[in-house]
């Protein structure tokens, strides 16, 4: 907006002659070259047959090229630079925008035909009939809707604490060359570091080593998925305690207040709509691993809401169990794949918008 | 190479918010003049405008016209980057790119221009800048070396080269020597002093002393409370304006007698 | 901080001499051990972090470590199934982690470009009352779960891909990395590659956007008064100040394509050679994370104590690409960026910013609380320069 809306704002008065004018193009001229793009490159795609991707891509090499030229014939060279570097740039956002748009539009057309009430609320998997001997898929995901809310529920039970408490101990009471600060420092870095699924091993190996052979459970994922959270807690807790101004602490330590009382009564509700926002983003994180839990608690159709005992189903194990792992009916597997994954980003996105309202409501009035 | 600045009723807004109003006032070349006035009153937005900086922040804009020797900046068609190769800047505090050496430094803003320079050309072109910053005999050893291992005094004059490096008519300052201890102050002041012999030179200033010392003209801004527009008051020569202003308000500025 | 808080029993009431004091010391007795114990509970949460490092590490050594040692063609745990024929365990996780790092390299080298162009359109070009919405558009991508992606990259980037494919090959076929024969069903290589990068867009995303919204805005300011068009002062002064923060986000971002699983797992068909090939259906180098996702049900024990020592290994080359990638912050960034925060808005340190790819969303929040306070007080800046002259 600095280079081009400001000389057109009303100027009545035609140029004189005037040193510092060079030449440039009109101030549209980037939508009068996209449309121009758009047109060329149907029409070149026409005669070769037409297809909406190449014409996109084709459309973005006119675009670039033909202001490129355009801009170095009347400008100059540095301006058709920084124009066509624009144009890149944009067009590398745009680029971004549709496996977003893609992503979404796949997954609630997948799975809007599966998401009924039935499939919400009832216990779903493959049912042996004896007398026609055949199986039929029963569509449901009830028992993946408890399982994630358990498997999650309970991570979040452990991670929250922890994860505050270890922020808390880093901002407040670590010293920052301390040794044990350094190193819990680095080794929340190397946490945030581990790749999902060798949390699931980990707590894979722990469960068989402790319970015995096929130690499947809901807990044991929950484990799975706690070493994956409390980095992500510790992190954003730590961001938020450090945006709270130390004069706050200051002028509450030289009120003579505790140390504890600054910290539960002036820093914590300072920093605490970014907290919670940290928190939810960090179930919503993990509300999607697949692969940790899929190792941990294995996948069932049955209905487990024991979290101590037996495999245990979840949404995104649901989804991709059944189209990795299909029954006898394999559109009715693919069709409650799709369901699960869709019923997995509502959640997500509800939990998304909570953190986005806590972070707009509740932020205090010096964190806006 | 020095250039004649007219400011014809020129009013600064941020969004809404009138800024600065009507300004008027015609800056000679080859003159030191020096914008004074209390914090807020608007006089470094007022420079800005000068070489359409302003336009850096968002929501700014005016309302007038400058001329530089008859251009009009703000005529449509005006290619703010243009204007500001022939206004330079020097800012509050040195900014020297912390990443390139003190002769890539000098030479940062004219390498955007011209595609290849020999490099003998290149030599004699940041002799001559850092000489003309009065800078070049204590760093004429050690070009190499990155510029932000310079004091802040050597810093600013850096900038200063590379302000003049691309040859401009006219040298806005922002407060150059405000971040300064009052030796390299002394430097930078001897400095305007000689490029006053060849640039335009516009300096805003909080030590009235300085003004004194530096500028052949001076211009008081002021502003008439929070929310309100500042304004110029007062501009004259810098003797008039220190020893017998006209107006009340100037007098009791630069008395002290001021808030 | 530990001082200041033993100074206070001595200070807190010799500073205010005149006040009456009452009941200062009953809630200073009532304070100390709520005081005591809560400090001992965050110092224990924060040990607590060492406990559970130190077990991941251990766990899976000693689950790990009977397939390691183990001879797999004479052990019959391990000499059938999907560990038949390698001799030992090096010889089975080898081809794995040649996979592993390939699919991380394509994704890198599709998905690092368009994320830095990205993070720079959003901190540079778009309009300042966009940048934070278009910023949140980006970091929802970091929210759709990794089986949706992989869902998605089955039915929609796989069929996409295959006239692609087809013309690489027929084009560029001489290359290995496109000889043939070309795979008719779009399980390859490249399609789990270009679902890899799409996923790690966004934290290469929001950690470069950070870092090129703390560019000083002297040193833009000085670019622009020379004369600089935006790209040159791009050039000019961002570029520079953001090259290592670039690098270690990009290593970040290689980081998290190490471990993604369920990308390759339900995409690619693959096997466990090693190949450079990325368009066939019958030569494609199968990553560790997915090799474990797609053989851990139906193996029995010992064979899954070889996938642990396989997982052992990607925690292991993620640890080491992690590490450099805070080593080339805290050793380039961090005291430069630390000295020279000269712009207005506080700055966080940049080591900070590497939360961002655990929990880039918050960042980005606060980024765009950053981005409106900027707004809002960009409009006076030059009147709180002007005020702050003095300091």
């Amino acid at each position: 907006m600095s280079a081009t809306a400001i000389p057109n704002s009303r100027r009545p008065r035609g140029p004189v002659p005037n040193a510092l004018t060079s030449a440039q193009l009109p101030r549209f001229v980037e939508l009068y070259t996209l449309l121009a793009a758009l047109a060329v490159s149907a029409a070149v795609l026409a005669m070769i047959g037409f297809n909406i991707v190449g014409w996109l891509v084709l459309t973005a090499v006119i675009y670039l090229v033909g202001l490129g030229i355009l801009s170095s014939v009347v400008e100059n060279r540095r301006k058709a630079t920084d124009r066509v570097i624009r144009g890149v740039v944009t067009i590398a956002f745009l680029l971004a925008l549709i496996p977003l748009v893609s992503t979404l539009v796949t997954v609630i057309a997948g799975g809007a035909p599966a998401l009924t009430w039935d499939f919400i609320t009832k216990t779903g998997g493959s049912v042996f009939n004896p007398q026609t001997l055949k199986v039929t898929v029963v569509q449901g995901a009830w028992q993946a809707i408890v399982g994630t809310l358990i498997v999650t529920g309970i991570a979040a039970v452990i991670s929250i604490p922890i994860g505050i408490l270890a922020a808390i101990y880093l901002v407040e009471y670590a010293q920052p060359t301390q040794w044990m600060a350094r190193t819990v420092t680095f080794l929340v870095d190397v946490m945030t570091g581990i790749p999902s699924i060798v949390a699931g091993l980990f707590a894979f190996s722990l469960f068989t080593l402790i319970v015995g052979p096929k130690a499947f459970s809901g807990f044991s994922a929950s484990v799975a998925l706690s070493v994956l959270m409390i980095p992500i807690v510790i992190r954003s807790t730590e961001e938020m305690l450090k945006l709270v101004s130390n004069d706050l602490r200051e002028a509450s330590f030289a009120l003579g207040v505790t140390k504890f009382s600054t910290i539960v009564r002036i820093v914590l509700p300072t920093a605490i709509a970014g907290i919670i926002t940290g928190v939810m983003l960090a179930i919503s994180r993990v509300i999607g691993e697949t692969a940790p839990i899929f190792i941990a608690a294995s996948f069932t159709d049955n209905f487990n809401a024991n979290p101590f005992s037996g495999a245990m189903q979840t949404l995104p194990v649901m989804a991709y169990s059944g189209y990795k792992f299909p029954s006898q009916d394999i559109a009715a597997s693919y069709q409650s794949a799709w369901g699960a994954a869709l019923l997995l980003v509502i959640l997500v996105v509800i939990l998304n918008l909570i953190a986005r309202i806590v972070a707009r409501v509740f932020a205090p009035k010096g964190l806006r | 190479m020095s250039k004649r600045i007219n400011v014809n009723d020129l009013d600064v807004y941020y969004s809404d918010f009138l800024a600065v109003e009507g300004v008027n006032m015609t800056i000679e070349p080859r003159t030191v003049t020096a914008f004074i006035g209390p914090s807020g009153c608007g006089k470094s937005t007022f420079l800005r405008t000068l070489n359409r900086m302003h336009e850096v922040i968002p929501g700014a804009h005016v309302d007038g016209e400058v001329y530089i020797d008859g251009d009009n900046l703000y005529a449509p068609g005006v290619d703010p980057v243009s204007v500001r190769r022939q206004v330079g800047m020097v800012f509050q505090r040195a900014n020297p790119f912390p990443t390139m050496s003190i002769r890539d430094n000098v030479l940062a803003g004219v390498r955007l221009n011209s595609k290849r320079m020999s490099k003998s050309d290149a030599d004699d072109l940041v002799e001559t800048s850092l000489k003309g910053a009065n800078l070049w005999n204590e760093v004429k050893d050690r070009l190499h070396l990155p510029g932000s291992g310079l004091s802040g005094g050597q810093q600013q004059r850096l900038c200063i080269a590379r302000a003049i490096a691309v040859a401009p008519d006219i040298l806005l300052m922002d407060e150059p020597c405000s971040a300064l201890d009052p030796i390299s102050t002394l430097a930078i002041e001897d400095l305007i002093e000689e490029l006053k012999r060849e640039y335009t030179i516009v300096i805003v200033t909080h030590n009235m002393q300085q003004a004194t010392r530096v500028s052949d003209k001076t211009a008081f801004f002021n502003i008439a409370g929070t929310g309100k527009p500042g304004k110029l008051i007062e501009y004259d020569d810098t003797a008039t304006i220190f020893t017998k202003p006209s107006v009340q308000a100037t007098e009791d500025y630069v008395s002290g007698r001021f808030g | 901080m530990k001082s200041l808080q033993d100074d206070r029993v001595g200070t807190g009431s010799s500073q205010r001499p005149g006040s009456p004091n009452k009941g200062a010391g009953t809630a200073r007795v009532k304070a100390r051990p709520a005081d005591r114990i809560f400090r001992f509970l965050s110092t224990g949460s924060a040990g607590l972090i060492m406990v559970i490092l130190a077990g991941v590490a251990l766990f899976l050594i000693i689950k790990a470590g009977p397939a390691i040692v183990a001879n797999w063609s004479t052990t019959t745990d391990l000499s059938g199934g999907t560990t038949h024929g390698f001799s030992s365990f090096w010889a089975y996780v080898g081809p794995l982690i040649w996979g592993t790092l390939f699919s991380a390299l394509i994704a890198l080298v599709l998905g690092a470009p368009v994320a830095i162009g990205i993070a720079l359109f959003i901190s540079h070009y778009a309009p300042r009352r966009l940048a934070g919405v278009l910023g949140y558009l980006v970091d929802l991508l970091a929210a759709v779960p990794s089986v949706v992606f992989g869902l998605w990259g089955i039915f929609v980037i796989r069929p996409f891909l295959i006239p692609f494919q087809d013309w690489l090959n027929q084009y560029l076929g001489w290359i290995p990395l496109f000889s043939g024969p070309v795979s008719r069903t779009g399980s390859t290589m490249l399609a789990g590659g270009v679902v890899l990068a799409v996923m790690i867009l966004p934290i290469i995303t929001s950690i470069s956007r950070e870092i090129f919204l703390q560019t000083p805005r002297l040193h833009e300011e000085a670019a622009l008064a020379l004369g600089s068009t935006k790209w040159e002062m791009v050039k000019l002064a961002v570029f520079p100040y953001a090259r290592s923060g670039i690098v270690s986000a990009t290593l970040l971002g290689l980081g998290r394509a190490l471990g993604e699983t369920m990308a390759i797992a339900l995409i690619m068909s693959p096997s466990l050679v090693f190949s450079v090939q990325m368009i066939t259906d019958t030569r494609n180098s199968q990553t560790i994370a997915a090799n474990i996702a797609l053989n851990f049900p139906e193996s029995n024990d010992l064979q899954r104590d070889g996938l642990i020592a396989t997982g052992l290994a990607l925690f292991v080359i993620s640890f080491g690409v992690n590490f450099i990638a805070r080593l080339v912050i805290a050793r380039t960034g961090g005291p430069r960026r630390a000295k020279k925060s000269a712009r207005l808005t506080p700055a966080s340190d940049a080591t900070s910013l590497l939360t961002a790819d655990a929990a880039e969303s918050p960042v980005s929040i606060r980024s765009e609380q950053a981005a409106r306070d900027a707004e809002a007080g960009d409009e006076r800046t030059e009147l709180a320069a002007e005020q702050n002259e003095d300091r």
